[in-house]
């Protein structure tokens, strides 16, 4: 048996290759929960069926697929264009971070006014704080050729530092009695991010994760800048004969990947969790990177991918509670999914044959 | 064994990979130090049959004898050990080791450094062939870089030596060495198998040939005997024209560079050393030199790709060195450059993109930043079309299709463009002889409606076919230009920079 490179990728496997990488997931995970005495089908079934379809827990957590679902796609989307150019924008929770941070004090400067222009103002401060974020590695490796790899993750630990600092420190509700962290911003409705349609789990988050799919859609399809974005990625050199500019590229791609994860800790701040505390990130920013490759850095494939993962994190607290499945093990779970996409992709490029020598 | 008995017989050798029989019941022999040539175009075979002969590939059927016992190399360390050796094209050299680490690097056992040094000495003064063992490969010149080729090959003392287009980059003066030293060693009894598709080379040093086309044999004969125009036709399998010159007289100056000297973007690039040059509408000027000499930096430095001082390269008066490649196809420059998969195209996009590439200023392909796929892929309609580009649409992959047409297609989108200058780089460079004719018929056509044409090219053949005058590109440096039509061989090779390094050059036995 031996590999062979396709003459051209193979546009049925490109698409084939995540519905196989989550097949083999399961079967991987299900012989992983057996061997922590649990039942394969029971376990598999809690992560994938329940949170939708059981009559008990899916009136709480079918909502909260999609706002799960909202920031892991509105980041991994901003990510696959950098991905898609060779940018590697591995910071998202930082940037994540402080457009939380940003958004947050925007809305609690104006506390307690109730005017119409908060909540806007907010957005914009969110999507601003992120892509500055973002920017610090952007310029530097444009400036100094600096790995944007290397700064961006370490970064990431700065933004951690500073928000607990922030939870204890200027953002600190004043009549919160010396514990730490904000004002709860969903009390304050000006600048709260509630549920627009009751029981969906629908806020404005979610509307811009749609929106950023449609917009990413037409970048990359319609429009030069996105023809140069996966031109470059493709091809570095083709892509200067072609007129792109690297730097100029490599800095659109980190501030669209770091204001649209600013946007996404903005959203996530003045609706599901309605504070800065001190340990306001739980890993969006990173999951999003799996949720960009799990989509094939196609923005329709990240929508599904974005909802399949939540539903895994959904799953797998359910699965937890239920079951008593360690913690661990489903983040074990959602790793395999990321491994074993990786390790089909390669069917994309090459085939498989069976046996020597190629006869026609 | 015989002394007139064959070294190396093929018998019926056929080798096929998916889609295509690369070599179809092939025979031929070799003797003992004679000089036999394989000919024919790119694709006809040529490197599949070589690289069974070297071990790198196994034939389907058929046998090979070496010395009339069954020689079936299972790998390349096996054919060397057998006596075979071979001087690839593409050098495979570390540009940042020296020659004598270069050289032990490619052998099977070798010996100490300070003997190795000694035998690379000896060797190559006994054939001609001086070098230094001690210089570091990226500060030598292509024609250096084959010498430690051939050095190594000789180190092992080989019984049949396998040489794949040794002369694509010697100047006329190192081709004479080159083949001074190969008649010497076939004098020895080294047979050398000699692969090339130029005639004239061909008729004056090898012994035999076989020619190939499609895979197979389709003639046996003694160059010498034959005309050039008889090998080509069987090579080709049609009769060439020559491309016309449509004969229009040159206008005013269009392009004119002016004192152009740019650092190396890379290590191991060339500088360029106050290069000034000017072509005038309707005209072409050939650009010669052995690779490595600037060609590359020239076409960036053209294209946009990198920048040059204000007021050292002008179009119709107007500063352009300072604009990147948007900027000048707006204007109307336009370039190829020589590496066609990943700097002209994007291997893995379709040729409708890649049509959309370079192309969608000048073709309108491009609306407020957004795209017309439907006109981009008319406009590769066009160019598979008028170029006859051999593929199954525009849909396809630009790494799906063979050199050849992957070229016609990059030169025909460039130049249905209707460019106001174009400058090519190696525009025929492994493309095959009837595409190639219909690449310089094409810009010979451009120059006559009026263009200013630019074609850098290492094929001196080419340049005195398709170009008014001539200049050469020599570490960095360009020569004055000279009208093509009273040049000689020797005039080119001394422009080109004669042999390098090769006052001491001399041949013993």
């Amino acid at each position: 048996m031996r590999l062979e490179k396709r003459p051209e990728p193979s546009r049925a496997w490109m698409v084939a290759t995540p519905v196989l990488a989550v097949i083999l997931t399961m079967i991987a995970g299900g012989v992983m929960f057996a061997l922590l005495g649990k039942d394969p089908f029971v376990a598999i079934r809690t992560i994938f069926w329940d949170p939708l379809f059981n009559e008990q827990f899916a009136a709480y957590s079918r909502p909260q697929l999609l706002v799960k679902a909202a920031p892991l796609i509105l980041i991994a989307i901003g990510l696959s264009l950098g991905f898609r150019a060779g940018v590697w924008n591995i910071g998202a929770e930082g940037q994540y971070i402080i457009g939380a941070i940003c958004g947050a004090a925007v809305g609690l400067a104006f506390y307690p006014a109730d005017l119409f222009i908060v909540f806007p103002l907010m957005v914009l401060a969110g999507a601003l704080g992120g892509f500055l974020w973002a920017m610090i590695p952007g310029l530097l490796r444009v400036r100094f050729g600096t790995n944007e790899i290397l700064v961006s993750l370490l970064l990431v630990y700065v933004a951690e530092q500073l928000v607990a600092s922030m939870a204890l420190g200027p953002l600190r509700n004043p009549e919160g009695g010396g514990f730490p962290g904000s004002r709860n911003l969903q009390q304050y409705s000006a600048a709260s991010n509630g549920e627009l349609i009751a029981g969906t789990g629908m806020h404005w988050g979610v509307v811009a994760a749609f929106i950023s799919v449609i917009f990413a859609y037409i970048l990359l399809n319609r429009h030069l800048t996105g023809f140069h974005i996966r031109l470059a990625g493709q091809s570095p050199r083709a892509a200067r004969f072609g007129g792109v500019n690297p730097g100029r590229l490599v800095l659109f791609c980190m501030g669209v990947s770091g204001a649209l994860a600013g946007l996404a800790g903005m959203f996530e701040v003045s609706g599901p969790a309605g504070q800065i505390g001190i340990d306001f990130n739980v890993g969006y920013g990173f999951t999003a990177i799996i949720v960009a490759f799990l989509g094939r850095l196609h923005p329709v494939g990240i929508l599904l991918a974005g909802l399949l993962m939540a539903l895994t994190y959904i799953g797998g607290e359910l699965a937890q509670f239920m079951l008593g499945l360690p913690s661990a093990s489903i983040q074990a779970f959602q790793g395999m999914l990321l491994f074993f996409l990786l390790a089909v992709d390669m069917l994309t490029n090459f085939r498989v044959r069976i046996g020597r020598g190629a006869k026609i | 064994m015989n002394d007139t008995g064959p070294l190396l017989a093929i018998d019926g050798v056929t080798k096929a990979y998916p889609g295509v029989v690369a070599n179809d019941n092939v025979s031929f022999t070799i003797h003992p130090g004679k000089i036999h040539a394989l000919l024919g175009e790119n694709g006809a075979g040529k490197s599949t049959l070589v690289k069974m002969i070297y071990g790198l590939v196994r034939p389907d059927s058929g046998a090979m004898l070496m010395h009339g016992a069954p020689f079936a190399p299972a790998s390349p360390s096996a054919a060397r050990t057998a006596g075979v050796a071979m001087v690839f094209q593409h050098f495979s050299l570390f540009d940042a080791l020296d020659v004598a680490e270069n050289i032990s690097l490619g052998m099977e056992h070798p010996p100490p450094r300070r003997t190795l040094a000694e035998r690379i000495r000896e060797v190559s003064e006994a054939y001609g062939l001086p070098l230094d063992p001690t210089r570091r490969v990226g500060d030598l010149s292509a024609g250096e870089r084959q010498r430690i080729e051939i050095v190594r090959c000789l180190l092992q003392d080989p019984k049949l030596l396998i040489m794949d287009e040794p002369t694509s980059v010697l100047t006329p003066q190192e081709v004479e060495i080159l083949f001074r030293t190969l008649r010497q060693l076939a004098a020895e009894g080294t047979s050398i198998l000699y692969i090339s598709h130029k005639l004239e080379e061909i008729r004056t040093l090898c012994d035999g040939a076989t020619i190939l086309r499609l895979g197979r044999v389709v003639a046996e004969c003694i160059p010498a005997e034959r005309s050039a125009g008889d090998l080509a036709e069987m090579m080709v399998g049609q009769t060439l024209k020559a491309p016309e010159h449509a004969g229009g007289s040159a206008g005013e100056v269009v392009l004119s560079v002016t004192g152009l000297s740019l650092d190396p973007t890379h290590a191991f690039g060339t500088r360029l050393r106050d290069v000034s040059f000017q072509v005038r509408a309707g005209e072409v000027l050939g650009i010669g030199g052995v690779a490595g000499n600037g060609q590359d930096e020239l076409l960036a430095a053209l294209s946009g790709e990198t920048l040059a001082p204000i007021g050292a390269i002008t179009v119709n008066g107007r500063d352009i060195g300072t604009s990147g490649p948007t900027a000048r196809r707006e204007i109307g420059v336009l370039t190829a450059p020589e590496e066609r998969l990943g700097h002209a195209a994007a291997p893995d996009m379709s040729l409708t993109e890649n049509a959309m590439l370079t192309g969608y200023q000048r073709k309108g392909l491009a609306k407020n930043g957004f795209l017309d796929w439907r006109r981009a892929r008319s406009f590769a309609e066009e160019i598979i079309k008028t170029y006859d580009v051999r593929t199954p649409g525009p849909g396809k992959a630009a790494r799906a299709l063979s050199g050849g047409n992957l070229q016609k297609f990059v030169i025909g989108r460039e130049i249905l463009q209707e460019p106001l200058v174009l400058a090519v780089n190696q525009p025929t460079w492994g493309v095959d002889a009837s595409a190639a004719a219909a690449i310089r018929q094409a810009l010979l056509d451009l120059a006559g409606r009026g263009a200013a044409v630019v074609v850098i090219s290492q094929d001196l053949d080419e340049l005195m076919e398709i170009s008014d005058r001539f200049s050469a590109l020599n570490e960095g440096r360009l020569s004055p230009s000279r009208p093509t039509h009273d040049l000689s061989v020797e005039d080119i090779g001394l422009m080109l920079g004669g042999a390098h390094d090769m006052e001491v050059a001399h041949v013993s036995g």
